[in-house]
């Protein structure tokens, strides 16, 4: 991983910055700087919602580099309370308990190291709403 | 524009070539290309190629390539859209001689896939997804066809033996084809009970790792009579569109809008509706992808595709023979050179080539090459002149 884009990346993986489009209403993550919904070029920032539903996962079990030591392990797609829809692993449920439509909230994790001596990246996970 | 005929097809046997590096592997193929046309030089070529860079470390492919086939200065140009690059460059090709500018052109695909490794493998493939929102939180290309799977799944009711039902139907398919990297049959019980890789998909759900090429010769329609050694065959639909690569993104997850929009160009283009389609190849680079693309090109309503494999409909003598070749999954799925390959098995069909996979009669053919998830498609259309 470079350095650099994971300093450049922060803002979004740290603290969950996105715009809004202020015609339609569309949610860029990350920012986007034209509305692929309308064309728009005003935007606004804001900061996604931290809650929402589990639309759909998957369970990893033939893992890329940089993730052995977590495999098995859930990944999906959760749609936040505004609408936004993004991807991020599953943890602190049972893998056998996970349901599409349950409640997940945003917490703040270490998502992969890079070697011994490489970065820690740290980013969002989603914990199930108890 | 200018119609434009295929009048030679190649393609060698494709598995781990460990012995062959990929100049040699896309040489044969072009050579088979060109001496089955019956050309004596060709004017421009496309080479379809996801990552050369990262799969065997070499960029400057097309330059390459040209030197090697032997026709080097002639203008070679590599075209990248994932596993959809193949597809691409055929589109390509056909632009460059239907637009008039070159008369005798090359439309090839590469890919080199088996010297770096799987895990140098899962993460070439894995740049054709989106590296910052996707792969950095550890999701493979198996991963988000899963998740679209479940998705399928949980909506239409899709069933674990109906995805099954595709991978059998193209292994007895695929092991018709002497091309073909794994041209064994398989059963339900066998899809099912293979190790599991992203639930529901387990290993027998994914296309394999694979080293292979395949090439095609184009000229114009009018030029054919000097080029007799085979029936020609014209390209008579060509549609292209794209959508976002992030799957998180997408409006729907259990349907893919490139690929209806690619289709629905295609048809336009050639004046033909999906009941004139004899046969298809489609990107089955998971079992759900077939089913998912059925769904989206329109040949069964959104959620009966599955049912639709079931029943046999999508065999060879079924109501539309979908992935005579193998598919991707039984012949083997070199990114690069899919695209190239799914025009080898329309081509060869409608000669009426194709041996005990023959689909009878066949006259009109489609084939439908995707990138990443779905965030690229092409498809097309060819009928025998």
């Amino acid at each position: 991983m470079f350095p650099a884009r994971y300093w450049r990346e922060i803002p979004q993986r740290y603290r969950l910055e996105a715009n809004k489009c202020k015609k339609c209403g569309y949610i860029g993550f990350p920012p986007r700087l034209v509305c692929p919904k309308c064309g728009g070029r005003e935007f606004e920032p804001i900061k996604l919602k931290s809650e929402g539903k589990l639309l759909t996962y998957t369970i990893i079990r033939v893992p890329p580099s940089g993730f052995k030591d977590q495999t098995p392990y859930a990944i999906g797609i959760v749609e936040l309370d505004d609408g936004a829809k993004i991807m991020a692993q599953l943890v602190d449920v049972n893998l056998e308990d996970i349901k599409t439509g349950d409640k997940y909230h945003i917490e703040f994790r270490k998502v992969q190291s890079d070697g011994h001596s490489g970065i820690l990246a740290y980013g969002y996970k989603f914990v199930p709403v108890r | 524009m200018r119609d434009v005929a295929v009048i030679g097809i190649g393609m060698n046997k494709w598995g781990e070539l460990w012995d062959k590096s990929l100049r040699d592997i896309f040489t044969e193929a072009a050579l088979k290309a060109i001496d089955d046309g019956g050309v004596d030089h060709i004017d421009s070529m496309y080479i379809g190629n996801m990552s050369s860079g990262l799969f065997v470390g070499q960029e400057h492919l097309a330059s390459l390539l040209s030197d090697y086939l032997g026709q080097g200065p002639i203008p070679a140009t590599r075209i990248e859209s994932a596993c959809c690059s193949g597809g691409a460059a055929f589109r390509s090709a056909f632009i460059d001689v239907a637009s008039g500018m070159n008369d005798i052109v090359l439309a090839g695909g590469v890919e080199k896939m088996n010297d770096i490794g799987g895990d140098g493998a899962t993460f070439a493939l894995a740049t054709a997804a989106d590296q910052e929102y996707e792969v950095y939180h550890g999701v493979t290309f198996p991963g988000l066809y899963a998740m679209m799977a479940r998705a399928h799944m949980e909506r239409y009711g899709t069933t674990r033996k109906q995805l099954a039902e595709v991978a059998v139907k193209n292994h007895e398919n695929g092991s018709k084809n002497p091309l073909a990297q794994f041209p064994f049959k398989t059963t339900v019980e066998g899809v099912i009970n293979s190790p599991m890789v992203a639930d529901p998909l387990t290993l027998m759900d994914c296309s394999p790792i694979t080293d292979g090429a395949a090439a095609v010769i184009l000229c114009p329609a009018d030029m054919v009579k000097d080029y007799k050694n085979h029936p020609a065959v014209k390209i008579i639909g060509s549609g292209h569109a794209t959508d976002t690569i992030a799957l998180s993104t997408r409006d729907d997850l259990t349907y893919l809008k490139a690929t209806e929009i690619a289709g629905q160009k295609a048809l336009k283009m050639a004046g033909k509706r999906l009941s004139d389609i004899d046969l298809c190849e489609v990107h089955d680079c998971f079992t759900i992808a077939e089913i998912i693309v059925l769904e989206s090109l329109g040949f069964f309503e959104r959620g009966k595709a599955a049912a639709a494999t079931e029943a046999g409909e999508t065999r060879i003598g079924g109501k539309i023979p979908i992935n005579t070749s193998g598919g991707l999954k039984s012949k083997g799925h070199p990114v690069g050179a899919t695209g190239i390959a799914q025009i080898y098995e329309i081509v060869n069909q409608l000669r009426g080539g194709a041996g005990e996979r023959q689909v009878k009669g066949a006259k009109v053919g489609m084939a439908q090459n995707m990138g990443g998830s779905g965030g690229s498609t092409l498809v097309h259309i060819l009928e025998v002149m």
